[in-house]
């Protein structure tokens, strides 16, 4: 059975770590152990945050005046570059968008 | 799975993770009834009575509460044939509105300009309508006669009412293998997409498998064909062709109980919609603690959460790619479970064919063949098939 059937996409504006971001307003995040699958309920696309790091870094998004205030404050010093592009990626699948 | 691809944090091997299952499923399958006004030659749960027992609307939204409470984001309804339930639209929209999003196989045989317009209305539903010909012919033959004006009826009044993207649901078949690129020119005809599913023996498909199954060389020509159109859905269903080559896109996987179960009409949970089968009976939503208890606690969901033996397929060098194919193939076939796919590319699965014992006794009785009493009742077949159509 599928798991990722999903519409078409249309593209997303590039990601800005000076914007300001939030977990899209359609999209559900569901906690499991290896850290969340997220589904957006507008593209049908499911996807998989792989880490809780990651989750908890989305979801505090909305908290912080940019992306990069969110991975500052959440992510150690040493793993900062590979979440920013993790943020790159879930922007362009619009599970986050600019708020 | 593309989007699988989407994240670079690799800390922990999702399929393994997969492998011991989630908390709650990603693709539910439900069938809302055993009713059915055809009578598919390959009908995975050989609908067409309705069971006097199935779920009543109450206990119906009562399972829509519990998967939204699980955060289940969608789930796949189907039959026998859903729209023959008096309260469908209800429950789709008792779904939705919880955001629950349905995804529903139609036959298309009850789908009017005004149910059409009706669907395109609503946020998070998906309808695919099911046609296995890309001719009359070819598709009547085994679904009935009618039955692809009726679908095709049915496109027709979703395209006119803007649904926008719709499915169409093909399963490849030894007739239609050769009718890709037409159904791949019906679906761009309608704007919609194409989503080809694998043949199982299961209900009565056990009765046609040995007719209906891709050859060989079908099954080598399917592959090609799937990797040369990325964009056509397959429901992750041909994950023993991996064995092929470069791996199709998908989980490449046996989901059930891991990531895949279903609900059938009277409430009982199976590991996946293929398996329906006392074997591959979990538990009943009607029961205390609910599809949710079933789901994390029954002994057989934790068994198929353990990991499973390659078995002969173990000196295979290809076994890390296929997993030794399909449960549900294997065991309406009389196979062992640890061992290849019928339909193995490698040809074992044909040798292990071959070599089963004289008189065994492969299960064909799943829910709908037999009566309350678990004695079969018959359940007939009742289109003959014609030797090779042709196109």
């Amino acid at each position: 059975m599928s798991l990722t059937e999903e519409r078409v996409n249309t593209p997303a504006p590039a990601f800005d770590p000076e914007g300001a971001w939030r977990v899209h307003p359609q999209v559900a995040l569901r906690d499991e152990s290896f850290g969340a699958l997220a589904y957006h309920y507008g593209t049908r696309r499911l996807l998989f945050l792989k880490s809780p790091t990651l989750v908890e870094l989305v979801s505090a998004l909305d908290r912080y005046p940019s992306a990069r205030a969110a991975v500052e404050a959440i992510v150690p010093v040493t793993e900062r570059s590979k979440y920013s592009r993790a943020l790159a990626r879930l922007a362009a699948s619009e599970v986050i968008d600019a708020r | 799975m593309p989007a699988d691809s989407a994240l670079p944090l690799q800390t922990v091997p999702l399929r393994q993770q997969f492998t011991h299952g989630l908390d709650a499923p990603i693709c539910l399958t439900w069938e809302l009834t055993y009713a059915c006004n055809l009578a598919c030659v390959h009908c995975l749960s050989s609908s067409g009575r309705r069971d006097p027992a199935e779920l009543s609307p109450g206990e119906a939204r009562g399972v829509v509460d519990e998967l939204a409470a699980m955060k289940v984001f969608y789930v796949n309804i189907g039959g026998g044939e859903p729209m023959l339930r008096p309260d469908f639209f209800d429950l789709v929209g008792y779904a939705v509105d919880r955001r629950v999003g349905v995804k529903f196989s139609t036959n298309g045989t009850r789908m009017t300009a005004e149910k059409a317009r009706r669907l395109a209305a609503m946020d998070y539903v998906d309808v695919q309508v099911s046609i296995d010909g890309a001719l009359a012919s070819t598709n009547d033959t085994v679904r009935g006669e009618g039955s692809f004006a009726a679908a095709r009826s049915a496109m027709d009044h979703l395209a006119a009412a803007d649904f926008g993207q719709f499915k169409i649901s093909v399963v490849v078949t030894r007739e239609n293998a050769t009718q890709l690129d037409a159904f791949a020119r019906m679906a761009d005809g309608y704007g919609a997409q194409l989503r080809l599913t694998r043949f199982r023996p299961s209900g009565r498909g056990a009765d046609t498998w040995e007719a209906l199954h891709p050859t060989g060389e079908q099954q080598r020509m399917l592959y090609r064909w799937l990797r040369d159109h990325p964009d056509v859905l397959t429901g992750d269903s041909f994950f023993h062709l991996s064995a092929l080559g470069e791996p199709l896109d998908g989980l490449n996987l046996c989901g059930a109980g891991r990531v895949v179960c279903l609900i059938d009409p009277i409430g009982d949970v199976y590991a996946c919609p293929f398996v329906i089968d006392r074997e591959f009976l979990a538990g009943n939503v009607r029961h205390a603690g609910g599809f949710a208890r079933v789901w994390r606690h029954s002994d057989l969901f934790a068994s198929l959460r353990e990991p499973q033996s390659a078995g002969a397929c173990a000196s295979c060098g290809s076994y890390d790619a296929c997993q030794g194919g399909c449960m549900a193939a294997k065991f309406f076939t009389g196979l062992p479970l640890d061992g290849p796919d019928p339909e193995c590319v490698f040809g074992h699965g044909e040798q292990a064919l071959a070599a089963r014992r004289p008189g065994i006794r492969i299960p064909v009785l799943g829910h709908s063949k037999v009566d309350v009493h678990g004695q079969p009742i018959a359940v007939p077949t009742p289109i003959q098939l014609r030797s090779r159509a042709r196109l």
